[in-house]
Formats: C-alpha cells, sequence, structure tokens
C-alpha cells in the first residue's frame, strides 16, 4: 500500500473506534503473577466489528504488518508505543502494566498506616522515602498505560474508575491487613523481594517503555528490599517484644506471599496468561519458576534470622531441584482477586472517598486560568 | 559569640536551645499532618509531591533535633518522640488535624487547608530560614544553608498550587477563603518566641519577631495585590502560644500515633 492508501486506511480505522469508544473493563483474568481485566464483550464487539470491516479492506496487510511485527518480537527488537501492533499485545500490555500501576498505588495505603508510627527519626525518613517511590511507580506505569490506551478513547481517570467499580484489581496483597510494625519490614524484605524477582523478568520486555520504566522501578525496589531487611535485621537481633512480632508477621505474611506469584496453571483459578506474555516475549517465566526462585533465594534467609516458616512439609528436593510446599488457599485466592480479602473494601473506599471528596480540586485544575 | 568557642554561656546556649526547639517540632508536626495525606491527594502527582516535601521537612526536623542532642539536650530520638505536649514548642498551626477523621479510615481532609496550611507556612518558613542562614550559631547557619536548598522547591510548588486554586472556580475560592480564615486564626504563634523572646532576639540567632513578620508580607503581598484582596493579618496576642507550651487536643493525638510503635517497648533498639 502506497503512503496515501495507507493515511485513508488509519483515518478509517481511527474513524470507527472513536465512533465506539465505550470502553469499559469488566472480566477478571489472572496474568503474570498480578491480577488484569478484559474489555468488555461490546467494545470488543465494536473493534471486531471494525476488525472485520478492515479486513475485507486489507487483510493481506494485516496478515504482512503481524507477519513483520512478529519478526521484531523475535529478533528482540523494542517496540515503541507509536509502533503498529497487534490488539492482542496491546491488551496484553495494558492489563499488565495498568494492574502493576495500580497496585503501587494501593499498596502504598497498608505500608502508610506506618509511615507517622514509624519508631525512629531515620525510620520515618526511610519509610517516607519507599512508599513515596511506590507511589512514583505508579505514576510511571499510568503513564506508560495512557499511552497505550489513546486508540480507545480512555485515560487515567477511566482507569481510576474501574478500580472503583472492582473492574481493574490490585495485587493480593495489598488486600491483606496489617498489625504491627513488623509487617512494614515484610512487606519490605520479602514483599518487595517477590516483586523483585518478577519485575527483573521483565526488563527486557519486548514494548521498550514498560522495560524502561521497570529499570528505575527494580533499582528503587532493590533498596526497599534492603530497607525492609533492615527492620526486620533489628527486630530478630531485639527484645522478645520485637522477637515475637516478627515471626507473627511471617506467619501472617507467608501465605500471601506463596499466592503473590500466581497459579502454578490456569487449572487453579480458570484462567492464566502465561503463555501470552510469554509469546510475547514480556516476561520468561512461569509463576512457579518465579516462586522457586523466590524460595531458593529467601528460605535461607529467613532461617538464618532463627525465624521459622510456617510450613511444617517445606523441603528441597535435591533430585529435582525443586521446594516443595503446602499450596496456599486457592479459593481464599480466588475470593481477594474479587475483592472480598479482609481489607479490599476497606481500602478501595480509602481511595474511592478520597479521589470523590477531591473531585472539586480536579474540577479547579482544569479551568484554572493562571 | 560563635559555636566555634568550646564554651558557650548560658544564657546562650539556653537561647538556641529554646530556638531549636521550635523549629524541630514545628516540622516534625508538619511532616506528620502531609503524611497523613499520603495516598489521599486529589491526584497523583500531587501525592507524590506532596510526600516528597512532608519526607524533607522530617529530614530538617531530624537535623534540628540533631542540634539539640549536639548541645546536650538528649538523645534526638527521643525529643522526637517521647516528650509530652506541654513540653512541646511547634505551632498551632502546625499541630491542626487535616480535617475530620482518622488517616487509615475515610477521613474528611481539606485539600484547601492542606493548601492555604502549607503555602502560608512555607513563606513563614523562608522568611526564618533566611534569617537562620546568617545565624551567629554557626551549626545552625549551615543546617539552614541545606533546608533553603529544599525549600526553594517547596516554596515554589505550594505557590503554584495557591495560585491556581485562587484563580479558578466559584467552588474553589470560596474553599480557599474558608481555609486562610482557619489558617489566619491560627497564625499567631508562628512568628513568636513565646516567653523566650527576649533570649532568642538579642543573640544574634535570627531576626526578631517583627522583622521576620515583615518580610513575610512583604513577599505575599505582590500575589494579594494582583487578586485585588487583602494580605491576611497575623492575629496579635493568640489565645495559645504553642511556643509556651499551649496547645490544642489535635497535639496530643498526633504524638500518641507518632511515638505507638517506640511507646510499646522503650528499651528496644528499633
Amino acid at each position: 500500500m502506497d503512503k496515501a492508501g495507507k493515511q485513508v486506511e488509519v483515518a478509517m480505522k481511527w474513524e470507527l473506534i472513536k465512533t465506539y469508544t465505550v470502553t469499559r473493563f469488566i472480566v477478571t483474568e489472572y496474568l503474570d503473577g498480578v491480577y488484569v481485566t478484559l474489555w468488555k464483550a461490546s467494545t470488543m464487539h465494536m473493534l471486531d466489528k471494525g476488525g472485520t470491516r478492515m479486513t475485507n479492506f486489507n487483510s493481506t496487510n494485516d496478515e504482512k504488518q503481524l507477519e513483520q511485527f512478529m519478526q521484531r518480537i523475535e529478533a528482540n527488537d523494542k517496540i515503541e508505543a507509536s509502533d503498529w501492533m497487534p490488539d492482542e499485545y496491546r491488551m496484553t500490555l495494558i492489563k499488565l502494566i495498568s494492574m502493576h500501576g495500580m497496585s503501587e498505588i494501593m499498596g502504598a495505603l497498608p505500608e502508610k498506616e506506618w509511615v507517622p508510627k514509624a519508631p525512629t527519626l531515620q525510620r520515618k525518613l526511610g519509610i517516607m522515602a519507599k512508599v513515596q517511590d511506590e507511589m512514583g511507580h505508579g505514576q510511571l506505569l499510568l503513564r506508560v498505560t495512557e499511552d497505550l490506551l489513546v486508540p480507545y478513547g480512555k485515560n487515567r481517570a477511566d482507569l481510576m474508575q474501574d478500580l472503583f467499580n472492582g473492574d481493574l484489581k490490585f495485587h493480593n496483597v495489598f488486600h491483606m491487613e496489617t498489625k504491627t510494625w513488623a509487617d512494614a519490614g515484610i512487606i519490605g524484605w520479602l514483599v518487595d523481594g517477590a516483586a523483585i524477582i518478577t519485575q527483573t523478568d521483565m526488563l527486557k520486555a519486548s514494548y521498550g517503555p514498560y522495560a524502561r520504566a521497570l529499570q528505575r522501578i527494580c533499582a528503587e525496589e532493590v533498596f526497599h528490599a534492603q530497607h525492609g531487611e533492615s527492620i526486620i535485621l533489628a527486630l530478630v537481633e531485639g527484645t522478645d517484644l520485637q522477637k515475637a512480632i516478627v515471626q507473627e508477621a511471617l506467619d501472617r505474611w507467608w501465605e500471601p506471599l506463596l499466592m503473590f506469584f500466581g497459579p502454578a496453571s490456569k487449572e487453579t483459578t480458570g484462567s492464566s496468561k502465561q503463555d501470552l506474555t510469554i509469546k510475547y516475549k514480556i516476561r520468561t517465566k512461569t509463576n512457579e519458576e518465579f516462586r522457586q526462585i523466590f524460595f531458593d533465594k529467601y528460605i535461607p534467609r529467613i532461617i538464618s534470622l532463627g525465624l521459622k516458616i510456617p510450613d511444617p512439609t517445606l523441603r528441597y528436593d535435591q533430585d529435582s531441584k525443586l521446594w516443595f510446599y503446602e499450596q496456599p488457599d486457592w479459593n481464599a485466592f480466588k475470593k481477594i482477586i474479587k475483592n472480598q480479602g479482609p481489607r479490599s473494601e476497606a481500602r478501595l473506599n480509602l481511595r474511592r472517598h478520597s479521589y470523590e471528596y477531591n473531585s472539586w480540586v480536579r474540577d479547579a485544575l482544569s479551568t484554572s486560568s493562571s | 559569640m560563635s559555636s566555634d568557642e568550646t564554651v558557650m554561656d548560658t544564657g546562650y546556649t539556653e537561647a538556641v536551645t529554646s530556638l531549636l526547639y521550635q523549629l524541630a517540632d514545628d516540622d516534625f508536626m508538619y511532616s506528620f499532618r502531609g503524611s497523613e495525606w499520603l495516598g489521599l491527594a486529589p491526584h497523583i502527582e500531587a501525592d507524590i509531591a506532596f510526600s516528597s516535601i512532608s519526607q524533607d521537612s522530617m529530614g530538617h526536623a531530624a537535623m534540628f533535633y540533631k542540634l539539640l542532642e549536639d548541645l546536650g539536650a538528649g538523645n534526638a530520638d527521643k525529643l522526637a518522640h517521647f516528650r509530652p505536649a506541654i513540653e512541646r514548642r511547634n505551632s498551632i498551626l502546625t499541630e491542626r488535624v487535616n480535617g475530620q477523621g482518622y488517616y487509615m479510615e475515610t477521613p474528611h481532609y481539606d485539600w484547601a487547608y492542606a493548601v492555604a496550611r502549607s503555602y502560608f507556612y512555607t513563606q513563614a518558613k523562608k522568611v526564618r530560614i533566611d534569617s537562620l542562614c546568617e545565624s551567629s550559631f554557626k551549626p545552625l547557619a549551615d543546617v539552614a544553608v541545606k533546608v533553603r536548598m529544599e525549600l526553594y522547591y517547596h516554596k515554589m510548588h505550594w505557590d503554584t498550587w495557591f495560585k491556581q486554586l485562587m484563580s479558578s472556580t466559584e467552588v474553589a475560592k470560596k474553599k480557599m477563603a474558608d481555609a486562610i480564615k482557619l489558617v489566619m486564626n491560627d497564625f499567631g504563634d508562628v512568628f513568636s518566641y513565646g516567653d523566650q523572646k527576649q533570649q532568642i532576639e538579642s543573640h544574634g540567632l535570627i531576626g526578631s519577631e517583627e522583622d521576620l513578620k515583615g518580610r513575610w508580607r512583604m513577599n505575599i503581598e505582590p500575589f494579594f495585590v494582583s487578586l485585588h484582596l487583602q494580605v491576611p493579618e497575623i492575629p496579635e496576642g493568640p489565645v495559645k502560644n504553642g511556643r509556651n507550651g499551649e496547645h490544642s487536643g489535635d497535639l496530643d493525638e498526633g504524638l500518641a500515633t507518632l511515638s505507638e510503635v517506640c511507646s510499646a517497648d522503650t528499651a528496644a533498639v528499633w
């Protein structure tokens, strides 16, 4: 197709999309260690309808573009926001990155409780910096998502509404309650430690903007893990009370940490997009591979600190080089991903309430004369 | 007198100590109230910037408490966490709650109040820090120079917010007017040195109360004039003067949160 023909094609496609900008998230699925959403059927239908029309007009060209795109993926090229990409790829990214971004933002809430309560000036400074970083990651990732959303006429405000409606999910660990200062340590040390494992795997993701955002995010997460480890070290070397709260926190967090990586296969929760993200070279490893890496890295460390892992069946098999462990309650997990976890509604409510209560500010900014 | 002298006379030490408590306690409480906003600001960028400012302010408080520690007043963490309200020297403005409700539930925090408090407080801090850069107590002047570098950005941030909301929708203007009234009601002790006025002012540690008030007014006047508004008046003779240990109940509630963890085991190393 010549240049003029290409412009006509693009213009027609845009017109079609503009006509049908009904874009609401609805179905939840599990993807890459995070929860994601699918597009509402009506939107998919409209896009499909458009696709069909375009296909009639231009099917050879679409196939050629897809082939070229997959060649780029195979060649480890970086895909950029303005590049052509198949809808499946775009949607996989939107689901993954919006969920990641929103989890960073919602993840500030369980830690927030401990920001003013941190027991020394240095701990206060440390956790303030840490939680601020997490909000910064959220902002960075939502910006990446916003660029991907452009063809669908959606923006950040839509993402916030999807979160509030329960259509866009946030990570299972951030639905849990925190009870003591030891929780701040465990979150930094082990939850962020788990995140480092999954996120560093995506540092070479095929989508350039996400891979670059992850460079910074992973660098900061390493500091967070050290911050958490420092809190834990003080507690395990401390008084009886301190030792007791850190063991109690580990007991509570062990199961959410196992859940963090997601079920081993789609049979557990009904769906999984592991294969899709591996196909597009967004990630390289499966959920279970990540979990085993986490065990390899952290089980020796946890034990060396004198802490007890709350799983009597846990053992390492020398032949297979795998850890065998008691499965978490995946039914509880399914409830959590439906926003029925211990603190799901409370945290959503806190975020929703403040967002709505301050809506006058956003109105004011959009009409400010200065 | 210079800090280089190994022995400072008692009056000078007392004056420096009094001033440092006021500076440290102000930033400690201001930072705390800011940190309660974490995750609740009107948009994500505002959240990040506000938490950065709160973090800086906690850093400033930590430096002032450390100076007190160096002067023999006691351990900085203990000074920050274990002094009862009656010993606190922060201004009433910095201890006020952000609005109704607990920070972990669904509080009705008022962004107009947050902006107004931060704007006027930061303008006041700016003139105080500028003056402290010339302080006769060299360690304090050195700290003030560091604070001033960060304060530049805080001031720019709150100036922007203040001006935008003051020149926007009628709803925003009304909310800002209400918030400014609340802030100014509590502003009477911000530039006060309390009972230590004579001591603090006579040692070249910082400018006089009147001098700083005048600079503050001069700095904010052009903006108010541009909007055809009067510069708010600082109330004379505050009903309660935080510099003398007179506080609202908001301070007790805040201190309970700030020291909840370390109070659980005072012998522990955290």
